[in-house]
């Protein structure tokens, strides 16, 4: 079975500086993947490759069995591939309705429309009210989205990724900046993400980590240090001694 | 052929006097905008007041040649300084459309203080009469005063890069350039930085447009008329860099010169399609930060 | 720049339009009326109008800096005239080439343009009307070069509006062209894509990891844009029977960008309030001291970037919130 996301030996290099070592990683459909490692250790950089946002230096990734390699941040996206940021990334002078109601109409393949009014678009609206339900942020539909808090904002950033009905979703370390009773929040939101979409975590919070993971892969500077089921990854030691800090062997 | 070998020699000799002083003026340009990211279109100011304080300080104060220069260029800088920490610090975060506006209006205001203070026409370059003359050098004739900027504009290049090179000011810009918040976090206070470097930007400038006014006319609306040639020195040669607008800047001069004498009936055309080429294949300039 | 509030364009927008949006028309047609003397002037006005309103889609809209608009509206007046002078006279046809020829130009030069970003794309659109500056003053047999062309011709609009020394039928024309092309630029601005050309001007890395392709939205809106500018570049030529270079100069390039986000920008009647209150202004203060008349609108400048960001209409909307909080405070104290 072709996997949801694959790379072969990706690598990347900036001068002498490499990144990301030959990476092989598999994502399986349906996954619940995450990715861990210490800071710098190319999370974001790997994401950022398989987003299309960052050409690799060698390697190849594939979504869904295509080589997407060559291929172009949206045109990933219209094959199934969504995102979010580590740092909140919002259309800040526009509605949380509107923020969202963006990628649904891309997805429509209405958004290039330019003879009707976008309000007449009832569909986009109404999908776009179910995503913001399902993450209790119907009531701040019409608020200009940067005048919200942080915490909501970073819901926002979800709820754009879900619009897309993805089938496979990068999450960039989605409770970072947020209250500790909101990422309560973002990990039941996303143990009820639809079973089909495989997603791929980074995390630094080993709360969420360890109670939504069903597979982990530890990153250490560029390379895959290890991969397996959670409690695995928590009795290795190689992964005690670089990440967890733990001084026991 | 002989004509030919002399236009071509008289063509580089201006070329070269053009660039210098292009590139004296848009130094600090590329400076300061690879140092703050700042869009200072306003920069062609500078080097107009130059010109304009000169005339002044020799034509009312009877002073001398050199202090002329030294005293515009040092007060240039100097009003540059505060108008720095009045209004441009201001808006280091502001978006590309707010710093256009705001250079713009600048402009504006410029341009009619000079007019109303020195009014329309453009003003006699200011030339003490040892440098009205001509020199003889391998059987050519070549005015003194063009020598004399492209020898003192070599001189403070040398200056210049010596001084980025060896001094501490200069190991901080660099390092600001490089990375402005990697240099801040060890203690290197970049807001006084600039300050210090847009003065030093400004006076040169102010040189440059002084030392140039037989070059390029002292009019008041010189920031609008030589806007266009700055910026192309400053983005085909790469922001942040002293070396990219010299390359830039020799490359217009020298250009620029060789099409009004061979081909004046396009007049600018090849320069402004050799720059948008330019930038098409390298848009941070010839020598800027890929 | 900001826009305006978020309900009145996007996916949760109501239909028709709101009263005051008639304003600007009643008040154009009080002036056909009520001030004849004024009716040239008002015709200047209403073309730029068009112009600003291009150059919204743009600036506003598209959060793309150009200081190089005036090449495609210099270049729909040259068209024009050019066009007048040696075969047909017809200003409908006379419109509809020059609006082909800016597009066309605009395609090309955009395609090229919007590869880049920041003092790059800048520096291109300066190059841009540059270069067709220069070849307007250097292509004397066909431009006139530097004295431009006299005594255009224009035939009466289809064949039955003759222009009159009045300039009415010059006025109404403009005023005619205007609607038709604020009617689509709003079109445009609510539709889907005016809603995802707002979002890339946003924030163009996630319009992209939604799966919209920016740069071909943005190119469509130039392209229009500068068809666009084109049109009123043409209309001037009609109305004035008079091409020269001021029509393609940088100067324009900026005046034109002044004007737009003094009305304010991103909020479609910003290019109606900036122009008309520049070129009002500039009418009265300049004729003494134009000097003082530019330091004034630099100064103005300065503080509008320090302090009022949304130009004229922005401030209005601050007073409007303020006394909005202001009343329901009171209801509420009640």
């Amino acid at each position: 079975m072709a996997a949801a996301l694959q790379t072969e030996k990706l690598c990347k290099s900036f001068g002498a500086l490499t990144v990301a070592d030959q990476i092989d990683f598999r994502l399986e459909p349906g996954a619940r993947h995450a990715l861990i490692g210490p800071n710098g250790a190319g999370k974001t950089t790997f994401v950022n490759m398989l987003a299309g946002r960052l050409r690799p230096s060698s390697g190849a990734i594939l979504l869904d069995g295509e080589d997407v390699t060559a291929l172009a941040q949206d045109a990933r996206v219209k094959r199934g591939l969504g995102r979010t940021f580590q740092i909140n990334s919002l259309f800040g002078a526009l509605s949380v309705l509107d923020n969202v109601a963006l990628g649904i109409a891309e997805r429509r393949g209405v958004a290039g429309r330019m003879w009707r009014r976008a309000g007449a678009y009832r569909e986009v609206r109404d999908e776009a009210m179910e995503v913001l339900a399902g993450l209790e942020l119907a009531a701040d539909a019409a608020q200009r989205v940067r005048e919200l808090p942080y915490g909501k904002q970073r819901l926002v950033e979800i709820a754009i990724a879900l619009g897309l009905r993805p089938r496979v979703l990068l999450l960039d370390e989605p409770a970072a900046g947020v209250p500790s009773q909101e990422s309560q929040r973002i990990l039941e939101l996303l143990r009820a993400l639809p079973a089909e979409v495989a997603i791929l975590i980074i995390e630094h919070d080993m709360g969420i980590v360890f109670s939504f993971a069903q597979r982990i892969t530890v990153l250490v500077r560029g390379q895959v240090l290890c991969e397996g089921p959670p409690d695995a990854i928590a009795a290795d030691a190689r992964v005690h001694e670089v990440y967890l800090g733990d001084a026991d062997a | 052929m002989e004509a030919f070998a002399a236009s071509l020699l008289g063509i580089a000799f201006h070329g070269v006097a053009y660039g210098m002083i292009l590139y004296a003026i848009s130094v600090g340009l590329s400076v300061t905008m690879g140092l703050m990211g700042f869009i200072n279109l306003a920069h062609g100011v500078f080097a107009m007041a130059g010109g304009y304080l000169m005339v002044t300080a020799m034509a009312k104060f009877g002073l001398p040649w050199l202090p002329a220069l030294a005293l515009a260029s040092a007060a240039v800088g100097l009003g540059s300084m505060v108008l720095e920490r009045a209004l441009y610090a201001r808006l280091y975060r502001a978006g590309e459309l707010e710093q256009v506006l705001f250079t713009i209006g600048l402009i504006f205001i410029a341009v009619a203080v000079a007019r109303l203070a020195y009014g329309p026409l453009p003003q006699a370059a200011p030339l003490p009469e040892y440098m009205k003359g001509h020199l003889e050098a391998g059987g050519r004739v070549f005015p003194v005063y063009r020598a004399v900027v492209i020898g003192s504009s070599a001189v403070l290049i040398a200056v210049l890069w010596l001084g980025l090179e060896r001094t501490r000011w200069g190991a901080m810009v660099r390092a600001a350039v490089d990375n402005g918040p990697m240099a801040e976090s060890v203690g290197i206070d970049t807001g006084r930085l600039f300050t210090l470097t847009f003065a030093l930007g400004s006076a040169l400038a102010a040189f440059g447009g002084a030392l140039g006014a037989d070059l390029i006319a002292i009019t008041p609306t010189y920031p609008f008329e030589q806007l266009v040639y700055f910026l192309i020195v400053v983005s085909i040669g790469g922001l942040g860099t002293l070396r990219g607008p010299f390359l830039g800047a020799l490359l217009i001069g020298i250009g620029d010169t060789a099409c009004k004498y061979w081909v004046p009936q396009f007049g600018s055309f090849f320069i402004y399609a050799a720059t948008m080429a330019l930038l098409l294949w390298r848009p941070r300039g010839l020598l800027g930060r890929a | 720049m900001p826009a305006e509030s978020p309900t009145a364009i996007g996916y949760a927008s109501a239909p028709g339009l709101r009263a005051v949006e008639f304003l600007p028309w009643a008040l154009a047609l009080a002036v056909y009326f009520a001030a004849p003397t004024y009716v040239p002037l008002g015709a200047y006005i209403l073309i730029i109008c068009l112009f600003a309103l291009s150059l919204d889609l743009v600036v506003g809209y598209g959060g793309i800096v150009t200081l190089g608009h005036s090449a495609y509206f210099g270049l729909g007046a040259y068209v024009a005239g050019v066009l007048a002078v040696r075969l047909e006279g017809d200003p409908l046809i006379g419109l509809a080439v020059a609006a082909l020829a800016a597009g066309l130009f605009g395609l090309a030069t955009g395609a090229v343009v919007l590869r880049t970003s920041g003092l790059a794309l800048l520096m291109l659109t300066l190059a841009i009307v540059s270069i067709v500056f220069e070849v307007a003053n250097k292509w004397t047999e066909v431009t006139g070069g530097a004295d431009g062309l006299n005594n255009v011709p224009v035939k009466p609009i289809l064949g039955v509006f003759e222009f009159d020394f009045h300039g009415r039928t010059a006025y109404l024309y403009c005023l005619a062209v205007l609607a038709a092309g604020w009617w689509l630029v709003r079109t445009i601005v609510c539709s889907p894509f005016g809603v995802a050309l707002t979002g890339a001007r946003e924030n163009d890395e996630r319009m992209l990891a939604v799966g919209a392709p920016v740069y071909r939205r943005r190119l469509r809106a130039y392209t229009i844009s500068a068809a666009l500018a084109g049109v009123a570049g043409a209309l001037l030529t009609q109305t004035t029977q008079f091409v020269g270079l001021s029509a393609v100069s940088f100067e324009l390039s900026g005046e034109i960008l002044v004007m737009l986000v003094l009305g304010g920008t991103g909020r479609l009647y910003g290019a109606f309030v900036g122009p008309l209150a520049y070129i009002v202004a500039r009418d009265y203060l300049a004729k003494q001291t134009p000097e003082y008349w530019y330091m004034g609108i630099g100064v103005l400048l300065v503080l509008i970037v320090l302090f009022a960001r949304g130009g004229i209409l922005g401030v209005i909307d601050k007073w409007l919130q303020l006394y909005k909080q202001k009343s329901s405070a009171r209801a509420s104290a009640r």
